[in-house]
């Protein structure tokens, strides 16, 4: 301990430091002392408390699920969540997207030098809390520090495993035509969110983000004994990028019904200002079910049990015409293509 | 949603296309001016509605399109200057000029940042006093207005790191442009209503005086188009050819008179440019000289001098047709082929507003027509 309080005196950089400094990523004290007094601490369990190299942890027979993603929104805090949560349900979502219970993340750092230590904390708490709720455990990770200038705030790249139950055969080539396309909520509000805090607009009526922990509600989609085909989540590229990608995975058609996809007021009228189409707009807590048409109404009922699904609906139908091609019936009756966006969506000009 | 839900009413847009079936007789084509209009017509299936002897072709309107290539490659030298902060709406930065667009500029390090105003642009030239701020002034008389008061504001501020590459160009030239072009198929407009709203329509009474053609001002939402296809109908069978309001919830005939007052002190008619259609005299817009001083084009002509823009436009292209209503977008054979919204050869391929794009959207491989269920609503 007193080689420690000596080391202080002459050490150039403090110790308890209010924003990251390049030393907190170099292996040294600052960095020891990140880790344990922000991750540690904040993730607070015994196999992450190990310090080790990696997490030992026991599995179940099976098949496991793995999954990893990034994350590097802007900016960091918007209304209804934060890059932290988002790191937390985005790879829970994943796995749950394959049938799989998520069990165990891992969660890497890439934090900008000159980070507010502060804005960390608030972060790391968002993700400790947001995988307690989901009932997942940090157990390993990483940081790195990078000049200022160099990254956005922070970077987190999150890794999940988890516990695939027995029999399940979830993927595009499961889907077959006839399959009910459901739909779990409604669209568009976490891309506005983001985008009204980064671009400084503001919107008549809260738009907050739907970010949220799906593998509950998959859960017990998959237990109440619905044929369940295929699952996704609708996050970069909305609704009609996903239905896109596995219309071509399925070499199958898609039929969707406009006037039955549900989208908030608040964010309808954003879009219809910003020139923005809210099918392909990003959400972080939505997905749409696969199901065999004949269990339509239970595969409903399990979903809508859920306050993330509470109000799930059925928007098409996977059909043998037009294989790999998604067609939408417009709320005039008439029918035109829906199809991949060649980049991101930009406002117009008028 | 209050105000727009009305006017994508299944049941009155079935009454309204049996109403234009009943009347058309003959066979005509109408043009929609404004690339809204065309993106709302693919997008909603409007053309399936219709009674195949009546055309739709689609109009010059969509100011991404018609920007110049030149000026294009204006744009990308200033944005690449290490001083400048470049601000654009966000359907400028993938149009291409002759060596790329302004995401390749923003990938090598160009400062381009996407504006939703040029109001916002104004307040990054007063947060940034050691940056020059240049904004793409680009737009119809719809944004007019708003670039003549960041100038006015500007002025008034004292700001002098602020300042315009603009590119602005004016619709009633270009239809007298249109109706005046040998092949001319056009028998009546739907004038932009937008355009309308700031400028009235007193100056396209002349129009449809000289060149007897029927135009009528109408809104975007499927009701409106569907409405002011029903008035062009109903004048094109009666042999009349005068201007209409269908959008008189947004439009006077005086338009906005603040706002053209505001354009007037700031800009001044020139002759431009438009990609695919070619020099139209006074189309454009440019500052006055009492603003030459928020001119980009005078602020930067050192600059500029070293663009050596190539501003040669792909030969395969046939974007200057499809802009005059000549050629439909899948009629061309580069369509969806050599040329698809990843590798433009032309604007309206890029443009959210263009025809190219909208039918490379919508209706790609599935035919001229949207399928229709009339008969369903």
């Amino acid at each position: 301990m007193a080689d420690d309080q000596a080391l202080h005196l002459h050490c150039s950089v403090p110790v308890r430091s209010a924003t990251v400094q390049l030393a907190h990523g170099g292996g040294g004290r600052l960095m020891q002392e990140l880790i344990r007094d922000v991750f540690v601490r904040a993730f607070d369990n015994p196999m992450l408390a190990q310090l080790h190299d990696g997490a030992v942890f026991p599995v179940e027979q099976g098949a496991l699920a793995f999954t990893t993603d990034s994350y590097v929104v802007s900016p960091l805090f918007f209304p209804g969540g934060d890059i932290g949560s988002l790191a937390v349900h985005g790879t829970i979502n994943d796995l749950a997207m394959c049938g799989a219970m998520p069990l165990y993340l891992s969660a890497g750092f890439i934090l900008e030098e000159g980070l507010s230590m502060e804005t960390l904390r608030n972060v790391v708490d968002s993700m400790a809390k947001a995988a307690k709720e989901a009932g997942v455990r940090v157990v390993t990770g990483d940081t790195k520090v990078v000049d200022r200038g160099k990254g956005d705030g922070i970077f987190i790249n999150t890794a999940g495993v988890g516990v695939m139950p027995p029999g399940i055969r979830i993927g595009p080539q499961e889907v077959k035509a006839g399959d009910a396309i459901l739909l779990s909520g409604d669209l568009g509000s976490h891309g506005l969110a983001v985008m009204s805090v980064r671009e400084g607009l503001r919107f008549t009526g809260e738009i907050e983000s739907d970010s949220a922990p799906l593998h509950r509600v998959v859960r017990d989609l998959l237990e109440c004994g619905v044929p369940v085909h295929c699952l996704r989540d609708l996050t970069r590229g909305g609704l009609a990028s996903a239905l896109n990608e596995l219309a071509v995975g399925a070499n199958a058609g898609m039929t969707i019904e406009e006037p039955l996809i549900p989208v908030r007021e608040s964010v309808r009228g954003a879009c219809e200002l910003l020139g923005l189409d809210p099918l392909y707009v990003a959400n972080e807590g939505r997905f749409i079910a696969f199901v065999q048409e004949s269990h339509e109404d239970e595969a409903l009922a399990a979903m809508r049990r859920h306050k993330v699904a509470h109000q799930a609906v059925r928007i098409g139908t996977v059909t043998e015409d037009c294989p790999s091609i998604v067609v939408l019936r417009t709320v005039l009756g008439t029918h035109r293509i829906l199809d991949l966006l060649s980049g991101e969506q930009l406002p117009r000009i008028c | 949603m209050k105000y727009v839900d009305e006017y994508r009413d299944r049941t009155l847009a079935a009454t309204l296309a049996d109403r234009i079936t009943q009347m058309v007789r003959r066979p005509w084509t109408i043009m929609e001016v404004c690339g809204g209009q065309t993106h709302a017509i693919v997008r909603f299936g409007l053309d399936a509605l219709l009674p195949p002897n009546l055309t739709l072709v689609h109009g010059p309107g969509c100011p991404v399109c018609v920007t110049p290539i030149g000026l294009i490659d204006q744009a990308l030298q200033l944005a690449s200057l290490p001083r400048v902060i470049f601000c654009s709406f966000g359907d400028m930065l993938r149009v291409p000029g002759s060596q790329g667009d302004l995401f390749g500029v923003k990938a090598a390090g160009g400062d381009v940042r996407i504006v939703y105003s040029p109001l916002d642009a104004l307040e990054l030239a007063r947060a940034n006093p050691d940056r020059e701020v240049v904004c793409f002034a680009v737009g119809f008389e719809t944004t007019a207005p708003a670039y003549a008061m960041a100038a006015i504001q500007a002025r008034r501020l004292g700001l002098t790191n602020f300042s315009l590459l603009a590119a602005h160009v004016l619709v009633p030239p270009a239809m007298e442009a249109i109706l005046s072009a040998p092949g001319c198929l056009v028998q009546g407009f739907l004038a932009a209503g937008h355009v309308c709203t700031v400028m009235g329509y007193e100056e396209y009474e002349d129009l449809a005086r000289r060149y007897r053609v029927p135009i009528v001002v109408t809104g975007f939402e499927p009701i409106d188009i569907l409405e002011g296809i029903a008035m062009l109908v109903r004048q094109l069978e009666e042999g009349r050819a005068v201007v209409e309001n269908q959008y008189a919830r947004s439009v006077r005939r005086e338009g906005n008179v603040a706002a053209q007052a505001a354009v007037r002190e700031v800009f001044e008619p020139t002759l431009r440019a438009w990609r695919g259609i070619g020099d139209i005299p006074q189309s454009g817009l440019r500052l006055t000289p009492a603003y030459a001083g928020f001119d980009a084009a005078v602020r930067f002509r050192d600059a500029l001098a070293q663009a050596g823009s190539v501003g040669a436009e792909d030969p395969d292209c046939r974007s200057g047709l499809v802009l005059q209503g000549l050629l439909k977008p899948p009629d061309c054979p580069a369509f969806a082929t050599r040329c698809t919204p990843e590798r433009p050869l032309g604007a309206p391929m890029v443009s959210s507003e263009g025809a190219c794009a909208a039918y490379y959207r919508y209706r790609r491989g599935a035919g001229h027509g949207a399928r229709g269920e009339r008969q369903s609503a």
